[in-house]
């Protein structure tokens, strides 16, 4: 029966056409997360296949910090424009009006301000009743117990405890008014085969995923680049070029870089598997405390 | 860890693509060493990064329950709260990857309150690793263990006999435990067992096989995890599509989009749509990478046929020589899976493939211990209880047995409220709907009482110069139908038909007396005027019901109950006001909550979609009328 047999990759391929699909056919009005990373870039693609040839029916929405590299932005205008894709950007005004950063407030003021609520307030904004996110369960231990629909109450809270049941490939898609589902068709994936999937499928991806010369500080040991003239002087200056890439893309000043000769996929890989740091771990944001990405997603964050 | 060169790593990744996947279960109780044997395999294949080391070794020291050596369990225990308990307490989804193939764990936890996150883990597996504490032998749990896995359907069991170092290695141990299990799992369906004597703790048998068991001769576990063949248990024959969504992106393509349930398809088969009966061939199978030849499951594909056939989602596309059953009846084992135990009055939401309509249960056959499998006469089910069940389903639904289709013999029921997943079940194999019990009649029960009586219904109707048919007033609380059910009733009279009249006051006075005026009472009330006012019917007798029936759900289950060629739907058209000024103390009780359930005011009456006829009360001596003229020209009374 070879012939009638799926590789991994096609089969977790398989699995997330339908979930997108089923999210399309039971939803008034979803949306799908982009973030710019790698993959989002997967999970579009994928929501690119599921209504070929007719277009994806539903949003993209991408929750601008105000504080995401400048090459993202750039990757993502280009991008969008090329496919046609029906893009929201949203950003929290009141915050960004305010002068909410990283430097100023600290990662966990911006990151509930410029994120967890622009994104709370980008779902009420448009009255989203599920959003597509390309979390995977590999990536954390409290996402490895969450559901592929991840029912959000009218908080947008997430209960550990109180997950509805899910069984076969039958989801339940079902809400009352203001409350909502979050969507991972990713879940099932790992680093591994995104990378392979990007590989596979000549997914274009945001340049700073590969090595090159950028100028970086080292603060505590995590290689900040120096994106954009908001970073303070007393560091600015002490920045040196240093050739880095990044495994995980978000703000410029939380998110940072290794140094890296990878200017391929095939080397990113190479590196992967020789490398010893989980992924997050160059996120700064994940430092605060045991348990704290838990806490984050009670909170909404995705 | 190993470094790879570029050239390795090309080749490494050619490789690893074409890796197929296994998805596993794994089941114990909280000692057994469950979470420890899951970190062994991915730690020895390698799949922990050095901070997450770093972070074990820590936390090892200081919450471990495993001494001075790595607590392998703190890897998978991911929730705070569930930490500072010591236990797993829901579903958790691992990954690791060896040379030869991908993994995906689903780790469970074992104590008697959760069968419902084991059952919630188990339903995609391809295989389950049962463990077993050598010190313990076969328990309780392993019993309950091994019937969830077989009701799910897992093909493939591997008892883990863990802890086989604090016995020695013996194998006479070892013997013992698989004697015991296996006397107890020809009892179930389960065509693949195997066993292996391990452990987890020390690593013997899970990776490498172990010098120190030198009398076991079989696989380490990963050895077997890496080998056992499970393409075969796919359903390759039997072509079952249930269609997800329909894309339409211009006016020259329609496209049914869908994962493939089973079985296989090409283009040229010829298809059937259910359950329109309409057939077709398979025109294509685009994809965005190109076309397909050919698609079988689990494929998310989209099939374009060659006639213009309108099938929307929750239809099927099957071969025509190869059907699946359709029907509104069927059992299945039903496992509850909410704290509010099962309620017969309620009606749920049914999910089957990608059809949703309504469901409720009419019985329950029996409940079954999951510990013991003894069989039980119970009322309800409660949380993590197993029942096997009788359901009717307001559209028919398209499905095999469970056994035979996963995909096509499963469900889910929701709470029409709360939207919660309440219960899951597996559809059990075909049974004729007219064996089934249920608390609708069919129309199987009007021939059985036609047959014994001597006299024909031809003949009855000749006597009576009419034909038995039942006229139902539906309207509102005081809207007036009583007063035109009587006057009609006075009037057939008059002019010599026979008929009968069966109100609320009548009827709840003493038949009905114990029911009260919930949604699930109002609903068996007019359950049993149906079945009295088909009674008449039989006897060639007209009757007149005289009953709010607010919705059309009711009133679809009275047509069936009387006949839907009997069953003539007049509805008396108000306004609410026009109702509250006739019956004002009612209306006004139930403004200030005093009674409760009263249609227009905290029940929703729903209008009927297509009455035959349709009265204004202001009119009645013109209502009068219309109504014999209604039954003169349908050929009901007088008899042309």
């Amino acid at each position: 029966m070879k012939e009638y047999s799926l590789t991994n990759l096609q089969e977790l391929e398989a699995e997330a056409i339908h979930i997108i699909r089923e999210v399309a056919a039971e939803f008034e009005n979803p949306v799908m997360l982009y973030s710019i990373g790698k993959d989002s870039s997967v999970m579009v693609r994928l929501a690119e296949k599921a209504f070929y040839p007719g277009k994806v029916p539903f949003p993209l929405m991408h929750i601008d910090s105000k504080w995401k590299f400048r090459e993202m932005i750039e990757f993502r205008d280009s991008y969008a424009r090329e496919k046609g894709w029906d893009l929201i950007v949203h950003y929290n005004k009141q915050g960004y009006e305010s002068g909410i950063g990283p430097f100023t407030h600290g990662s966990k003021v911006h990151t509930d301000v410029m994120k967890t609520q622009a994104l709370l307030e980008g779902l009420s904004k448009y009255k989203f009743d599920a959003a597509f996110g390309g979390a995977r369960r590999d990536e954390e231990k409290s996402r490895a117990k969450e559901r592929i629909f991840s029912f959000r109450d009218r908080f947008h809270q997430w209960d550990p405890k109180n997950q509805r049941p899910e069984l076969w490939n039958i989801y339940n898609a079902r809400v009352h008014k203001g409350e909502s589902i979050r969507v991972f068709p990713l879940s099932n994936w790992t680093e591994l085969d995104i990378w392979q999937y990007i590989r596979l499928e000549n997914i274009p991806i945001v340049p700073l995923y590969y090595a090159c010369e950028r100028p970086v500080v080292d603060m505590d040991g995590n290689l900040i680049m120096v994106d954009d003239k908001r970073m303070p002087k007393e560091l600015a200056t002490k920045a040196e070029m240093r050739r880095v890439r990044f495994r995980t893309l978000g703000c410029y000043p939380l998110t940072g870089a290794v140094e890296s000769e990878a200017d391929t996929i095939e080397k990113i890989v190479e590196e992967m598997m020789t490398v010893t740091k989980s992924e997050r771990t160059t996120r700064v944001i994940d430092f605060d405390q045991d348990a704290s990405m838990e806490q984050k997603k009670r909170e909404g964050y995705f | 860890m190993t470094t790879y060169t570029h050239t390795d790593i090309r080749a490494f990744l050619d490789q690893d693509q074409k890796k197929d996947l296994l998805r596993l279960l794994t089941a114990g109780s909280v000692d057994d060493g469950k979470s420890t044997l899951i970190g062994r395999l991915m730690f020895d294949s390698k799949m922990l990064y050095e901070d997450q080391l770093a972070a074990l070794e820590r936390d090892s020291k200081r919450v471990g329950h495993a001494g001075e050596d790595i607590d392998y369990a703190l890897l998978l225990d991911g929730l705070k709260a569930e930490r500072e308990q010591g236990i797993t307490i829901d579903v958790a989804y691992r990954y690791f990857s060896t040379a030869k193939r991908k993994f995906i764990i689903a780790d469970t936890p074992g104590h008697e309150q959760y069968t419902r996150n084991m059952i919630t883990g188990g339903s995609t597996a391809n295989l389950a690793i049962i463990l077993i504490d050598a010190t313990r032998g076969v328990i309780t749990q392993t019993r309950r263990h091994t019937f969830l896995v077989s009701l799910l359907g897992i093909k493939h069991v591997v008892l883990a006999v863990n802890k086989m170092d604090l016995v020695d290695f013996q194998q006479q141990v070892f013997d013992e435990i698989c004697t015991d299990y296996k006397n107890f799992v020809t009892q179930l369906d389960i065509p693949d067992v195997e066993f292996i004597p391990l452990s987890a703790l020390k690593g013997d048998n899970v990776v490498e096989v172990s010098s120190r068991m030198p009398w076991y001769h079989g696989k380490s576990m990963l050895e077997f995890l890496e080998t056992v063949h499970i393409n075969s248990d796919r359903n390759y024959d039997d072509f079952r599509f249930p269609v997800q969504y329909v894309l339409r992106p211009n006016q020259g393509f329609r496209g049914f989009a869908g994962r493939i349930a089973s079985g296989i398809i090409k283009p040229g088969d010829p298809v059937l749509a259910l359950p329109s009966g309409k057939t077709s061939k398979v025109k294509s199978i685009p994809t965005y990478d190109g076309n397909l030849t050919k698609a079988f499951p689990p494929q998310s594909v989209t099939l374009v046929l060659e006639d213009e056939i309108d099938i929307s989602r929750g239809e099927m596309l099957v071969k025509p020589d190869n059907q699946p059953r359709t029907d509104r009846h069927f059992e299945a084992m039903l496992v509850w899976m909410d704290e509010n135990p099962l309620d017969f009055s309620n009606q749920f939401f049914i999910k089957q493939t990608t059809n949703t309509t309504r469901a409720r249960i009419d019985m329950i056959r029996h409940k079954i211990d999951v510990n013991t499998l003894e069989k039980s006469e119970v009322q309800s089910l409660g949380l993590n209880e197993i029942g096997r069940v009788v359901l009717t389903t307001a559209k028919p639904i398209f499905f095999d047995p469970y056994k035979k289709n996963k995909n096509t013999g499963s469900f889910v029921l929701i709470h029409p409220v709360s939207n919660n997943t309440v219960a899951v079940g597996m559809i059990l194999d075909k049974l004729e709907s007219k064996n089934l019990p249920s608390r609708i009649t069919n129309n199987d029960k009007k021939k059985i009482r036609e047959g014994k009586s001597l006299i024909s219904l031809e003949n009855r109707q000749k006597k009576l110069n009419q034909k038995g048919v039942t006229i139902w007033f539906t309207g509102l609380h005081g809207s007036g139908k009583n007063e035109l059910a009587f006057s009609l009733e006075k009037e057939l009279f008059d002019q010599g038909a026979t008929a009968v009249l069966l109100d609320g006051s009548s009827i709840r006075t003493g038949l009905n007396r114990e029911l009260d005026y919930t949604p699930a009472d109002r609903a068996e009330n007019l359950r049993r005027v149906a079945h009295i006012a088909s009674i008449l019917n039989d006897q060639g007798i007209i009757t007149i019901c005289s009953f709010i029936s607010r919705n059309n759900h009711l009133r679809e289950q009275l047509a069936e109950i009387i006949g839907k060629e009997r069953f003539h739907l007049f509805y008396m058209k108000t306004t609410l006001d026009y109702c509250r000024k006739n019956k004002p103390e009612l209306y006004e009780k139930a403004d200030r909550g005093e009674v409760v359930y009263v249609p227009g005011v905290d029940l929703e009456f729903e209008e009927p979609p297509r009455p035959q006829l349709v009265f204004d009360p202001l009119e009645n001596e013109m209502n009068i009328t219309r109504i014999l003229e209604y039954l003169e020209k349908n050929n009901i009374f007088p008899l042309t």
